[in-house]
């Protein structure tokens, strides 16, 4: 295996103290973590994805989003659904560590794609249908990884930490593919906004809600926990109020400044659509 | 339906190729004659903002092609995307063209106008000179067509030879209805990144008989990831596509399937690698 992958154990930490000491723990595959809990008067599931040295998968041993990780997210999120149906939508929280997909020959024979599609579609399926989707980015969100586990939620929130990186190829391997040295690759990132490996640069793209500061995010004292539970409520009620597609994304500063080129296509299309 | 679609000899001699076609040509050979319009056509000039800074030259369609017309007389839009740019990588602008276009067949369908949507997937996924923005629109693709499906069926084509990877492959999961021929292939990752990431002995990104095992289109189609297997000739897909929105919004899409596939996935031996023959044999059967 690649040396380039390191354990992380920010996921579980955040979900445990998150999640606090009341929270009823849903049974799951070890990799796939599920609690449910309030934060003052909001029902509350989260979802983590944390590496399990024993996966059946070995390709998905280091936190990786594989088959059963992507197959039981959408179960967790699908079984939500199901129970709230008629109800209150309770707010769906995942909270996002994930180093990539998983990479492995079982993976790609037993349909990884379809995986992802599953629990993507959940997500989904929990935000049209009036849950507040919320993901609160720890780590590292890689690829196919964060598509499945974390791309979908109506808010997202990240720590201002250089531990937290969004990007759609971990840095060395994107540097091989383009033919560029990692310092080519960063000194480009200044000027090519999404190209950064920087959590304040993805920030200036609009599609993050927050971007939070002042949390020690390894060991959070508790008075930084409870920083980050308000500021959760507070995204929850901004989602509640919000549409339920990700078109609020396209409202922010962040967008109107650096995804001009998105918005020009959305409305010349929109206008040659109807003619005729 | 999960019969193969087989040519009988007079049409395999009058047979017109798909592949060989480029992502405009097949999208005009798919809708009827005299129905196609192109929207944000190459002339508008909407290119990619941010190819030209990093010293590649960008393209006037930026790799996505959003037509409307009919197909056998149906209001439709095609959404095909030029595997020869870029390697069909999803940037910016050929991103937003996709996402914009099923979100305004969306509303139309909230309307009571229904455009049936055909996606034409030529992509090694994400186009890394945009990187997160390339990520971005893929996932406001997929949200977008799992809207969309619930008011109509949403079609996927994987043609070849580019294939369908990365992130794309997701959104082709997400279709309603896929169909493939056995010059395509579909997987999340290609078979480069998983030997550099995993060793030579997981995968052998040279192995050609490998790699077709496991990603091609006869595989996908027995599997059950795919619902049609079809030759590669204008007519057969366009008659596949047809028959395809025919059957309606299917009862459970299969990224829904999720009992069946985690019930499929408990089954699997892990102590052995999995051989194609295996998965073919036990996953077969759909829900």
């Amino acid at each position: 295996m690649s040396s380039e992958k390191t354990v992380s154990t920010r996921g579980r930490i955040w979900f445990e103290a998150l999640a606090g000491k009341r929270a009823k723990h849903v049974p799951s595959v070890p990799s796939v973590l599920v609690a449910d809990t309030t934060l003052r008067k909001e029902r509350v599931r989260f979802l983590a994805i944390v590496p399990d040295p024993d996966n059946r998968f070995f390709c998905a041993r280091q936190g990786q989003v594989g088959l059963q990780e992507g197959w039981n997210l959408a179960k967790q999120v699908r079984d939500a659904i199901k129970a709230d149906k008629n109800g209150e939508k309770r707010a769906i929280i995942a909270i996002v560590d994930v180093p990539s997909q998983a990479y492995g020959r079982r993976e790609e024979l037993l349909g990884i794609f379809l995986a992802a599609a599953a629990a993507t579609d959940a997500y989904v399926s929990a935000r049209l249908a009036g849950h507040p989707v919320i993901s609160l980015l720890v780590g590292h969100a890689i690829s196919g990884g964060f598509l499945t586990h974390g791309a979908q939620a109506n808010r997202l929130l990240a720590f201002n930490d250089s531990g937290v990186v969004i990007h759609a190829m971990a840095k060395n391997a994107a540097a091989r593919v383009t033919r560029r040295r990692v310092e080519e690759l960063d000194k480009l990132a200044e000027t090519i906004i999404p190209l950064s490996y920087k959590i304040e640069d993805y920030a200036k793209l609009g599609m993050l809600y927050k971007l939070i500061d002042g949390v020690n995010v390894d060991s959070p004292e508790p008075k930084q926990v409870d920083q980050v539970r308000a500021d959760l409520l507070a995204a929850i009620a901004d989602a509640r109020s919000g549409q339920r597609d990700l078109s609020d994304r396209l409202q922010s500063q962040g967008a109107q400044k650096n995804r001009t080129a998105t918005l020009v296509v959305r409305q010349r299309l929109a206008a040659e659509w109807h003619s005729n | 339906m999960s019969r193969p679609t087989l040519l009988g000899a007079q049409q395999f001699l009058t047979r017109k190729s798909f592949v060989e076609l480029n992502a405009r040509e097949r999208a005009q050979a798919l809708l009827d004659e005299g129905s196609y319009r192109e929207l944000l056509g190459p002339f508008e000039r909407l290119e990619s903002p941010w190819l030209l800074m990093q010293g590649v030259v960008p393209q006037a369609d930026d790799g996505s092609i959003v037509a409307r017309g009919k197909i056998d007389g149906t209001d439709s839009v095609i959404l095909a995307i030029e595997g020869q740019f870029q390697g069909g990588s999803i940037g910016e602008v050929s991103g937003a063209k996709i996402a914009a276009a099923l979100d305004l067949a969306l509303e139309d369908a909230k309307k009571g106008h229904p455009v049936q949507v055909v996606l034409l997937l030529e992509t090694g996924g994400v186009r890394l000179q945009e990187a997160n923005l390339g990520l971005e629109a893929i996932a406001e693709i997929n949200s977008s067509l799992i809207a969309l499906r619930q008011h109509l069926p949403v079609v996927g084509v994987i043609a070849g030879m580019v294939g369908c990877f990365g992130g794309m492959s997701i959104s082709a999961a997400l279709c309603s209805y896929l169909i493939m021929t056995r010059q395509a292939r579909l997987g999340l990752n290609g078979p480069e990144v998983i030997e550099e990431q995993s060793g030579i002995e997981e995968f052998d990104s040279k192995d050609r008989q490998l790699i077709w095992g496991v990603t091609g289109g006869e595989q996908r189609h027995a599997a059950g990831f795919a619902d049609y297997l079809v030759e590669d000739d204008v007519e057969a897909i366009k008659a596949c596509i047809v028959e395809a929105f025919s059957r309606g919004i299917p009862a459970t899409h299969r990224s829904q399937q999720v009992d069946h596939y985690l019930k499929l996935l408990a089954a699997i031996d892990v102590s052995h690698q999995l051989e194609s023959s295996e998965v073919r044999e036990l996953w077969s059967k759909g829900e």
